[in-house]
């Protein structure tokens, strides 16, 4: 019986990748030192591992701890390779692949959010279809004049990609995305 | 030194008294660096004091290599002292060496005073940024009251686990700046927290699986001699239970000894030919602190296709990660062998008879003789050189440290190690130029023993000013060079892959050795003839002094066997079929593309 697995980019033989790539969301706990984020992405580019999306900021302010969620892609085999090299970094607590828990729990992927805001100009007509469009998504009006709105547009990714690919004949004039904010559902923590 | 202490060990002291302190308190006796601005104050704390030498390197290069090879004949973690800016670039090469081959290395490196950082100041570089992904992790010291917990995080971190090296970066500014001093504490961080104990219902299975191997096989690795002199301890008494070959990679030879009855010699790309069909034709592989690497597993989709694999690591990353384990064990491995030991005492009825067919089997193997080689009256073959070496210096507890290249792969094949602990060299990353402050390294930590290094005369010429740090501290240093005027191993592969087109493989310009020798101080020795060669090693031991001994050896030997680049661990080429046309048909366009 063959024992191989993807041979990772090993200096004799570059087979031909035979499972598929899947895009996973992972939610790593780490000290909240400086340069840490550094170490984390430096990981990422330095082993050419993919990142899609990427936030970070504190969760516990007293234990000094902070919460990157990153989404990558990769086949099961690569992001098993990510999860232990991340875990090896010194100020990392725990890494957890939330699309591999929740698929676990039933689930086809953990709850993700966005948050886009984005600038549409606006006069007479398109004016009015963006209003009503927003309307539909749930998106909040935060800044207006009567040339402009400011969308603010909370949801999941594919929400959020069809908003701005609609607003985009509307007078789109630009758009800023937070990453992706993830967690598992159901009463557990990321237990450290 | 320093003011009043309290009962704690607490006292208030200057940033440079701490590093000292620290130092101390972590067991440190040599250090190897080389002093610049941003490090004057530390220097100054060293003047002051007897309990710590330093040594003076004549490159930070060499400080990181000496550092190395001391880390790696002790067991302790090596440390290195550079200042900021070039200082601690130079020291990158011996980083990264470290953290490939897991050798606990502890580097501090001065740096520009905190107000100037970001200021493109004199020497000043981004320490921490360049050296992020060389080291197992680094820190940029900003409060001097910081600085004592973090240099005894750093011992701890270069050191447990998977050992590797780390950089303490300290600003000038904190070097003169008073705070508290705090002593080595037990629990440093709960992030990291490596796990030493294996699993022992995988232990349990893995010595079932052991049990009823009919064609097993024990690859050892450097993990083995990482973990300690009791890993290797355990690691006979296991094969002598079980009476299981045992092959090594380069990083593992003599945890295992070589003149042992179950040896069956180094595996890999030069490995021997019985240890490569072992390896491929078993039927239970028992991996034991190694990591699979491309070196050893020539081509991965035909790498020993009917075996169960079980493998040992203290580093969950690399369990199946080239290779899938069916028993994956995480743990130190001296630990986890502990575990194996007592538990085959208690439960196993191996019957070693029914390995018979299996010895016979590598006994055929054996036969083929595939270290041999045409040996001549007229000029010195270089295994011949290895070998005489090896005769003459066997007697005695010798050191053998090497560069890179051809000469390192007949080192390893012809050199018998009898303990760990005794044979240093550059394996994942391949340095040249590493042998040379290797050497100096653990001489200094071995006052009184036989140091060689066995070096090429290409990979000679990348650290030789260390020569004269040997010859600083009396460190008689015996660099035996074996030099046949090329590059030896980028020539073989010039040959074999790229039409014998010898692009900048020659050694031009080739230096008089001994006269080198000579200028710095030390002995010089030219031997050209192998009826002279005996008397020649015999020479260089007896002088008190390093010696560069100039070993005149066959320009164009090759190094076999060989597994040629993509083809599988039992397709290798073996020296009396390295027929011309075999080796140019060795490799196809798809294993030209790699190296």
């Amino acid at each position: 019986m063959n024992a191989q697995l993807q041979p990772t980019g090993s200096a004799y033989f570059i087979a031909r990748e035979t499972q598929s790539a899947e895009k996973h969301t992972l939610s790593i706990l780490v000290d909240n030192e400086p340069g840490v984020l550094a170490r984390v992405i430096g990981l990422f580019s330095g082993r050419g591992y993919n990142i899609d999306s990427l936030t970070v900021s504190e969760t516990e302010h007293e234990a000094h701890l902070s919460r990157i969620t990153i989404v990558t892609r990769g086949t099961p085999h690569v992001l098993e390779q990510i999860r232990h090299q991340l875990e090896r970094i010194v100020p990392v607590h725990r890494v957890n692949d939330l699309t591999v828990i929740a698929r676990a729990m039933g689930q086809e992927r953990p709850l993700e959010r966005e948050l886009a805001l984005v600038k549409v100009r606006g006069e007479g007509n398109e004016r009015v279809e963006a209003l009503r469009l927003a309307d539909a998504f749930h998106a909040k009006v935060s800044d207006a004049t009567t040339e402009h709105f400011i969308f603010e547009i909370t949801g999941k990714t594919a929400k959020i990609d069809q908003f701005i690919a609609i607003m985009q004949p509307l007078g789109l004039i630009e758009v800023c995305r937070t990453g992706v904010a993830a967690m598992n559902r159901g009463p557990q923590g990321m237990e450290a | 030194m320093s003011n009043a202490a309290n009962e704690t060990g607490r006292r208030e002291m200057t940033g440079a008294e701490m590093v000292v302190q620290a130092l101390k308190d972590n067991g440190v006796e040599h250090i190897f660096g080389y002093p610049g601005g941003a490090v004057l104050p530390i220097y100054d704390e060293l003047f002051q004091q007897e309990d710590i030498q330093h040594v003076l390197v004549r490159h930070e290069q060499g400080a990181g290599h000496a550092a190395e090879g001391y880390a790696r004949s002790t067991g302790k973690a090596g440390v290195l002292l550079v200042t900021s800016g070039p200082g601690a670039t130079n020291a990158v090469t011996p980083l990264q060496d470290a953290l490939m081959d897991s050798i606990p290395l502890v580097c501090i490196s001065g740096q520009v005073p905190t107000t100037l950082i970001g200021s493109d100041a004199f020497q000043e570089c981004d320490t921490v940024g360049i050296t992020r992904p060389c080291t197992k992790h680094n820190w940029l010291v900003k409060d001097v009251n910081d600085l004592s917990r973090i240099i005894h995080e750093a011992f701890h971190v270069a050191t447990t686990g998977r050992p590797g090296p780390v950089v303490v970066d300290i600003p000038k500014d904190v070097q003169f700046a008073r705070g508290i001093y705090t002593p080595p504490q037990q629990a440093p961080r709960p992030s990291y927290n490596p796990k030493v104990q294996g699993d022992m219902e995988a232990i349990r299975q893995a010595v079932a699986l052991m049990a009823g191997a009919k064609r097993p096989i024990i690859y050892s690795g450097g993990g083995v001699v990482n973990s300690g002199p009791e890993a290797s301890h355990l690691l006979r008494e296991l094969v002598e239970l079980t009476g299981f070959p045992i092959t090594s990679t380069l990083m593992g030879l003599g945890a295992y000894p070589a003149s042992g009855r179950h040896w069956v010699g180094m595996l890999g790309m030069h490995g021997t030919y019985e240890a490569n069909m072992a390896m491929h034709d078993c039927d239970v592989m028992v991996c034991l602190g190694a990591r699979f690497d491309d070196r050893i597993t020539g081509r991965l989709d035909a790498f020993s296709p009917n075996s169960k694999k079980i493998h040992v690591d203290i580093d969950p990353s690399s369990l199946n990660k080239n290779v899938r384990a069916d028993i994956a064990i995480r743990g130190d491995v001296g630990r986890v062998l502990e575990d194996m030991v007592r538990l085959w005492r208690a439960t196993a009825k191996a019957d070693k008879a029914a390995l018979r067919p299996w010895w016979e089997t590598i006994d055929r193997w054996r036969a083929r003789d595939s270290l041999a080689y045409k040996n001549s009256d007229d000029v010195i073959m270089p295994q011949y050189a290895i070998q005489r070496l090896y005769e003459l210096t066997r007697d005695r507890d010798t050191y053998i440290t090497t560069e890179v290249g051809q000469h390192q792969m007949w080192a390893a094949q012809h050199y018998g190690f009898e303990k760990p602990n005794r044979w240093m060299t550059s394996g994942g990353l391949g340095t040249m130029g590493y042998g040379l402050p290797a050497a100096l390294g653990v001489q200094i930590a071995h006052p009184g023993a036989l140091v060689i290094d066995i070096a090429g005369d290409a990979s000679v010429q990348m650290t030789m000013q260390e020569m004269s740090t040997a010859v600083q501290y009396e460190a008689p240093i015996k660099i035996f060079i074996l030099n046949n005027q090329y590059m030896g191993m980028v020539r073989q592969w010039q040959q074999l892959l790229h039409g014998n087109r010898l692009s900048h493989s020659y050694t031009e310009a080739m230096p008089d050795f001994v006269l080198m020798a000579k200028a710095f101080g030390a002995h010089g020795i030219r031997c050209e003839k192998p009826g002279e060669l005996d008397d020649a090693i015999r020479e260089m031991i007896d002088v008190r002094k390093p010696v560069l001994f100039d070993c005149r050896v066959a320009n164009l030997a090759n190094c076999f066997p060989m597994i040629p680049s993509g083809k599988a661990h039992n397709e290798m080429l073996l020296p009396d079929e390295a027929t011309d046309e075999a080796v140019a048909n060795a490799i196809d366009a798809k294993g030209r593309e790699l190296v």
